[in-house]
């Protein structure tokens, strides 16, 4: 016994070493270890990130260089403190602040001592550099705008956080990103790749050489250009005339679904988010609670559509065999609901589709939206067939675009209204709103304006994307180029669309006509309301209009909707009719409308809620 | 004690017989020199630069080792040239010259990182603990195997005792706690000739305990505890009878020592100490406490586990670890030189050395075993023991299973008195053993 006590305890120490030692270099190691090993350093080199061309190859996004003052703090030598803070613009308590905090970071390793210097500063400080030992000026490449339109659109870059790093291992430490928008979505075409070269350290940090004599390192990938669907100079003018305006538009090409413009309002320069006021301008719109000019109200702003969707409706009920164009409803300037009186605008009479439409007659829409209902035993069963029409034109849901936010929208159910009466206690009358447009729907304006597509391809539409060529070369993502079907016959679209053609000879829109273009469209003035200080308050109404054009072969399809713009001829209409005619004729032969729209803003609209005073709503002013 | 008579009479000389080529254990002597070359390799390339690559220049530390293998080549030729019984016969006062030299460390001693540990005689630092290992075993061999001591008697396993715990309290103050617990291991030397067992069984389950009361605390220590003791007088054979009160109040003491070790460890223990069991025993779990003891204690055993990990099986190659290179595990030329063979000859060079080890001292201790002279079997004995538990907790260590104890790898570490020395040691046995025909002639 005590003669292998000792061999015992040699053998067991063996087994324990070697087991721990498996379990270290067998079954914890693993072969990607590099970028841990702090004896390897890896040195980035960053490709130029791709520009950016709208879809006539007009320049929208680029490069430009910009000049970062570096400081290695154990290697500045005596200077004339003065004479080098006056060179650089900053005064002398910053300089000694920053360079002490430099030298507490690391005395060996480089830190910036002013960022992004312009071309102009660095044109001047090039020459005076050398006499002061330690800096170097180091370039590095910002975005450059060759616009001041589509900041939304394009969205912006900036520095990687936590999080990035945590979800994406490819990014380290002050890599810059997409943050939003096109920068966001084709990060990874645009950025390229980055070349590495690894170094071998020592644990002072100094530089012993290449790492396996780089044969692991790597050259930078050029990020790629891209061509966007967007027309520069529809965007541009789009903006122009949104000036003062809160709301959004999206236009879309009907035969492929490109989108033409989208544009959001109230708007920034996108050059304002690069360089170094950066920050400053960001925490200001970011904190622009009234305007909100970051969030992009072309996409996420959910809405209801008004009498727009009234075109629907029509399409559901010809579909369903409910009613056919000739079927006539009578207007008692409204419409009953039981004993209770609902308004309409058009005049009164009786109304078939085409003057239904172009009237844009309440009481015609409610009789049709009944008989779609009276077509089914329950209202259970009549909900389900009228929301897969619906949503057959891509609403209430998300779209499936390469835009990188957005909003779903919402179409009620038979679910929500379950939910809200209980069961079989509610039917067409309880929900007739959604008739007009109203109560429960909600859209956003690119939804609007794909229905609005749907309508013009008399049938079908293609998803709206952005995106149109990648490299020089047309993007053939089948989800972009083959159509999506609605669930309406192409026949039922020719009376539905002679009615909107007439919302512009006879109708509510007659008043924004484009000489020698036939347009369809469709007005809507959609009744808003808000909360103030806990009181359900109504606002002015909200201004819409859809249209495409020319009617018999579109070319542009398009939504506006204007926050607290009253009529839907009005600020929608006109807007509207402008941008057609631009993208049609290139120019603009009514230039009063033109000056009317740049020059007239809601401004004074927008501040009633804010007044704490009482305000009058929907005044004749205009 | 048969062999006592035969081990006296060995003191009448006789040259006669085959030479000592012939005689000395050269499987021992081929697996030394394999760990010399190797711990010199390794040293070559922990110390390494690309400015200098040349072997023998004496300003670099490999070059300086060189020397010192030379030296040591030398040493094992006068060991082996010097007759058996010499070593046996001056062991007492080899024992006195270490003790007055590790006395005279608190007069002439030299500090090196903050351990008064050396002399320095010119272009060489002594450090006397090296010698004072070997004279210790020496001297409790000789008291051992003479013929008046009887290791079950009280007072003689004082006076061995006594005879370990000098040098190393005289080591502790230096400080230099890991030499001083080398001197602990000659213990087993006493186990092997007599001493009880149940000390060793008592020891044993102290450290059990610590560890598991820390890990899980009382509460579980304390069920598991008597959940076994249940188990055992249920299932135990009816004619085998124990004690059961006692047995019982062994368990409860136990249970007490657990309460206690709770409370010394909040109590008496400072935070450095608490840091370095919690990083031992893998207590800590917070992420953030834990990348702090990684950079401050933690450093050295996390930067050479790291080093040994990123070795995987088959290594980075000789002289291409990127961590040994950048030089970021500290003191990888000494005590942490197994990290050098972990990164650049991964697991099988790891488990060759752990293989090489395993293998010397089950031999030592075949050899031990076969000698006829009781002083050369528990002289074997106290080599062994020197040699692994140096082997035990050096890499014990580096491999992150023991907490950071600084005492070198036999034969591998850097360092001129720890090469010299562990080769005296080791020959001196070799020496014996090639003698032990030749006694009672």
């Amino acid at each position: 016994m005590k003669k292998f006590l000792l061999s015992s305890i040699i053998v067991i120490i063996g087994i324990v070493f070697v087991g721990r030692l498996s379990y270290l270099q067998i079954f914890s190691f693993s072969p990607d270890q590099v970028l841990d090993d702090p004896a390897i350093k890896a040195i980035y080199d960053y490709p130029e990130r791709g520009y950016i061309y709208d879809r006539k190859g007009e320049l929208l996004v680029g490069n430009q260089p910009a000049y970062d003052i570096m400081v290695i703090p154990r290697e500045v030598r005596a200077l004339d403190t003065l004479e080098f803070c006056a060179l650089l613009g900053i005064d002398k308590e910053k300089f000694i602040s920053t360079l002490d905090k430099a030298r507490i970071y690391s005395p060996r390793l480089p830190s910036v001592l002013v960022p992004q210097l312009s071309k102009e500063d660095y044109a001047r400080l090039q020459e005076k550099m050398r006499h002061f030992e330690g800096f170097y000026i180091q370039k590095r490449s910002l975005r450059y705008y060759d616009t001041t339109s589509g900041a939304n659109v394009l969205g912006y870059i900036s520095e990687v956080n936590e999080g990035d790093l945590a979800k994406n291992p490819y990014y380290v430490q002050g890599e810059l990103t997409g943050r939003s928008g096109v920068e966001k979505q084709y990060e990874e075409i645009l950025r390229g790749r980055k070349g590495v070269q690894y170094i071998q350290k020592d644990r002072f940090n100094r530089d012993i050489g290449p790492y396996l004599e780089g044969s692991l390192d790597t050259i930078p990938e050029q990020g790629i250009e891209i061509n966007l669907t967007l027309d520069k100079t529809l965007q541009e003018y789009g903006e122009r005339l949104m000036h003062g305006k809160h709301g959004g538009i999206v236009a879309i090409e009907p035969a492929t679904g490109e989108i033409l413009a989208m544009i959001s309002g109230p708007t920034y320069d996108p050059a304002l988010l690069v360089g170094r006021e950066r920050s400053k301008n960001y925490s200001l719109l970011h904190y622009d609670t009234i305007a909100k000019p970051l969030f992009d109200r072309s996409i996420s702003f959910e809405k209801e559509p008004g009498s727009p969707f009234k075109t629907l409706n029509a399409l559901i009920a010809l579909q369903e065999g409910v009613i056919t164009p000739e079927t006539k409803f009578t207007c008692y300037h409204g419409f009953y609901v039981g004993r209770t009186k609902r308004g309409c605008h058009c005049g009164g009479g009786i109304r078939d589709m085409h003057t239904g439409i172009y009237k844009s007659c309440n009481a015609y829409f409610a009789g049709t939206f009944r008989k779609i209902f009276d077509k089914y035993p329950t209202a259970d069963e009549a909900m389900d067939v009228w929301e897969k029409h619906i949503r057959s034109f891509g609403l209430g849901g998300y779209l499936g675009s390469d835009l990188y936010t957005g909003r779903p929208g919402l179409v009620p159910s038979k679910k929500l209204y379950d939910k809200w009466y209980g069961d079989n206690r509610w039917s067409s009358s309880t929900i007739i709103s959604l008739a007009i447009g109203q109560g429960e729907v909600q859209v956003t304006p690119l939804q609007l304006a794909n229905m609005t597509a749907a309508i013009a391809n008399r049938g079908h539409y293609f998803i709206p994307h952005i995106l149109k060529k990648i490299d020089g070369k047309e993007i053939n993502d089948p989800d972009y180029i083959e159509p999506k079907h609605t669930t309406i016959d192409k026949k039922y679209f020719e009376p539905v669309i002679s009615g909107m053609a007439d919302v512009y000879k006879l109708g509510t829109a007659r008043g924004v006509q484009i000489p020698g273009v036939e347009i369809a469209g469709k007005t809507g003035t959609v009744e808003n309301y808000t909360k103030i200080d806990g009181v359900k308050t109504q606002l002015t109404d909200n201004s819409v209009f859809i249209a495409f054009a020319p009617v018999d072969n579109p070319k542009i399809a398009l939504a506006v909707y204007i926050e607290n713009g009253y009529y839907g001829a009005r600020y929608a209409g006109h807007i509207a009719s402008l941008l057609i005619e631009k993208y049609l004729k290139g120019e603009i032969t009514r230039k009063d409308m033109e000056k009317r729209m740049l020059e007239k803003t809601l401004e004074q609209e927008y501040a009633k809620p804010y007044s704490g005073e009482e305000f009058k709503i929907n005044e004749y002013v205009w | 004690m048969p062999n006592l008579t035969a081990g006296r009479s060995s003191r009448s000389t006789s040259m006669s017989g085959k030479s000592i080529l012939k005689r000395i254990d050269w499987l021992s002597i081929f697996i030394y020199v394999t760990l010399v070359i190797i711990g010199w390799i390794s040293i070559y390339s922990s110390t390494f630069s690309e400015t200098d690559s040349s072997i023998f220049n004496f300003g670099t530390l490999h070059g300086k080792q060189l020397f010192f293998i030379g030296t040591s080549v030398v040493t094992i030729l006068i060991i082996l040239a010097l007759e058996a019984n010499f070593y046996e016969r001056f062991a007492s006062l080899f024992y006195i010259i270490a003790v007055v030299l590790l006395l005279g460390l608190f007069v002439f001693g030299k500090t090196i990182a903050g351990a008064t540990s050396w002399y320095d005689i010119g272009f060489f630092n002594l450090q006397p603990s090296e010698p004072a290992k070997v004279a210790t075993a020496l001297a409790l061999a000789k008291y051992l195997s003479d013929i008046q001591t009887d290791i079950k008697q009280f007072k003689h396993q004082i006076y061995a005792f006594l005879i370990i715990f000098i040098p190393a309290i005289l080591i502790i103050p230096q400080p230099d706690p890991g030499s001083a617990l080398v001197f602990f291991s000659l213990i087993f030397v006493l186990f092997r000739e007599g001493l009880p067992l149940v000390y060793l069984s008592i020891v044993f389950l102290a450290i059990i305990v610590f560890i598991t009361t820390l890990i899980f605390g009382t509460i579980w220590v304390s069920i598991a505890l008597v959940f076994l003791l249940i188990l055992f007088l249920f299932f135990k054979k009816k004619s085998f009878k124990v004690p059961v009160f006692p047995l019982i109040s062994i368990v409860a003491v136990t249970i007490l020592f657990s309460l206690s070790v709770n409370f010394v460890f909040n109590n008496v223990f400072e935070q450095r100490h608490r840091d370095r069991f919690s990083l031992w025993l893998r207590l800590e779990k917070d992420p953030a406490k834990l990348e702090q003891i990684r950079k401050t204690i933690g450093y050295n055993t996390y930067q050479s586990e790291k080093a040994i990990e990123s070795g995987g099986s088959f290594g980075k190659g000789f002289l291409e670890g990127t961590r040994t290179k950048g030089d970021f595990v500290p003191e990888q030329h000494t005590d942490y030189i197994f990290s050098t063979i972990g990164e650049e000859w991964g697991f099988m060079g790891t488990a060759t050395v752990v293989l090489l080890f395993t293998f010397f001292l089950l031999r030592l201790v075949y050899l031990a075993e076969r000698q006829k002279s009781a002083f050369a079997r528990m002289y074997g004995y106290g080599v062994i023991s020197i040699l692994l538990i140096h082997y035990f907790i050096n890499i014990g260590m580096v491999i992150g299973i023991l907490p950071t104890i600084g005492i070198p790898l036999p034969y591998f570490s850097y360092g001129g008195s720890g090469l010299l020395f562990f080769t005296i040691l080791l020959f001196i046995f070799l020496k014996l053993d090639s003698n032990r025909l030749k006694e009672g002639i």
